[in-house]
């Protein structure tokens, strides 16, 4: 089971409360875990990454473990307490004003 | 009794205010999607239960939103607006060439005869339509393929296409408008389309009565006299009697041919209103007075109307999406300004009254008459 915290705009727009838990077919990656989301919440395509070119939108990072994990491979495996459900993956949006 | 929804759109959220046809006591609803900008919202002319909203924020994007109950409930819709074929570029602000992106929706042109169908024109600029409700969008890419298109340039608020006005006798013609490359019509649903801008002159670009380049802020149209536009330009309010094949300036006597909003009275085709705005770099109304400017003679003479606007100390701008009129036998006009205030004039123009004043900016407001 993979946890996912999403920011306030993105869990109102799917309609979800607190962190969302996803199970995530094979390994672990950025790919697999966005690809889990957006089929359960079909709202959210778009939001976090292009339609096309599955690129991060330049205002979303993704944090995890005290790390930022924005500029890693979207195949490379997440940290093992993601991958596990110990620590989750954070969806964030940027801090630029607005 | 017949009743009016008046649609507005804001930097964040949308809100819906309804009233009875006297239009003096209002039920306001939202935010809805507070947080988010709402480029604009409407409502289906063939079911006025039907309505459309581009929601947007430069964190998450551009959605889609679609209410079939007036706007209680809504649905997140498709969201994929892809360019057709390679975007190619058009002009940046310093003249270099630069790739075609989609930024967000501007404006939603509903059809007159089906819920389902819907234009959509976004920045940068281009025309797009969805047959399903909003499910899909689909370019329609002979506008952004004329031959224009790499020297189309964006105007201060980016290259957008703003206005979509569908001719109500002919399904085939379409008129559209970008700042800042001009007026486009398509008499082929689409297909084809070519500059309709001759009479309009503009300076800051290199040949101010070129056929593409202008900064075309707003056109409407009367639904009984399709063949008769009228424009508020960067500067400069001008009239069309064919189909935009001319145009000349009906700026007359107002005190600044600046503006944003241009409208038509709903049962009198020559009776139009514009905000004066005091210059491009200023974004103010003149005197700090807001005034409402109406012509009832299609252009040239007009009379400010003021009374229940801020006639001291009012420094508030009015958005080119941010007017619209209601068809009651007494039309009513509204508009919305940057400091959040929607005004509302019951008797066309004669007396106005805020219907809110602490909304956040006011970026689009659209009315629906209901039986």
């Amino acid at each position: 089971m993979i946890r996912v915290v999403l920011p306030a705009h993105l869990r109102a727009l799917a309609h979800v409360g607190g962190e969302v838990a996803l199970d995530v077919q094979g390994q672990a990656t950025q790919r697999s875990v966005l690809d889990a989301l957006e089929t359960r919440y079909p709202m959210l395509r778009g939001t976090i990454r292009d339609h096309v070119t599955q690129q991060r939108r330049a205002f979303v990072r993704f944090y995890a473990c005290e790390e930022d994990l924005s500029h890693d491979q979207p195949d490379a495996p997440l940290p093992e307490s993601v991958a596990t459900g110990a620590e989750p993956f954070m969806v964030v949006g940027a801090m630029a004003g607005g | 009794m017949s009743g009016v929804r008046v649609l507005v759109g804001t930097r964040k959220g949308a809100f819906i205010l309804t009233s009875d046809g006297k239009r003096e006591r209002w039920d306001i609803s939202g935010p809805h999607f507070g947080g988010w900008e709402i480029y604009h919202l409407t409502g289906s002319p063939a079911d006025p239960s039907r309505l459309y909203a581009s929601q947007s924020t430069g964190w998450f994007g551009q959605l889609i939103q679609r209410s079939d109950d007036g706007g209680k409930t809504w649905e997140p819709v498709g969201n994929q607006f892809e360019y057709d074929g390679v975007p190619g570029t058009h002009q940046w602000y310093d003249g270099t060439p630069h790739p075609w992106e989609f930024a967000r929706v501007w404006h939603l042109e509903p059809s007159p005869a089906d819920p389902d169908t819907v234009y959509a024109g976004v920045e940068d600029a281009a025309l797009f339509r969805s047959i399903d409700g909003g499910q899909t969008w689909q370019e329609l890419p002979g506008l952004r393929g004329h031959d224009s298109g790499p020297s189309w340039q964006p105007g201060a608020g980016g290259m957008c296409l703003h206005t979509i006005v569908l001719d109500p006798n002919d399904a085939g013609r379409i008129f559209v408008a970008i700042s800042a490359a001009g007026v486009f019509r398509t008499d082929d649903a689409g297909k084809t389309w070519r500059p309709v801008n001759r009479g309009l002159r503009s300076q800051g670009i290199p040949d101010e009565d070129a056929e593409v380049g202008h900064c075309v802020h707003r056109i409407a149209m009367h639904r009984s006299r399709p063949d008769v536009l009228f424009m508020q330009k960067h500067w400069d309010v001008m009239r069309s009697d064919d189909a935009g094949e001319s145009w000349h300036e009906v700026s007359g006597n107002l005190p600044t041919d600046f503006g944003f909003p241009i409208d038509v009275h709903a049962h009198e085709p020559d009776t139009i209103y514009v905000v004066p705005i005091k210059s491009d770099s200023e974004h103010y109304p003149p005197a700090g007075k807001l005034r409402v400017y109406r012509s009832r003679t299609g252009g040239n003479e007009w009379e400010a109307l003021t009374k229940g606007l801020p006639q001291s100390d009012c420094y508030v701008n009015v958005l080119r999406d941010a007017m619209a009129v209601d068809s009651l036998d007494s039309c009513g006009v509204y508009f919305g300004t940057t400091g959040g205030q929607v005004y509302v004039s019951a008797d066309g123009g004669d007396n106005w009254a805020p219907i809110v004043r602490d909304l956040p900016a006011v970026l689009s407001v659209e009315v629906q008459t209901l039986p």
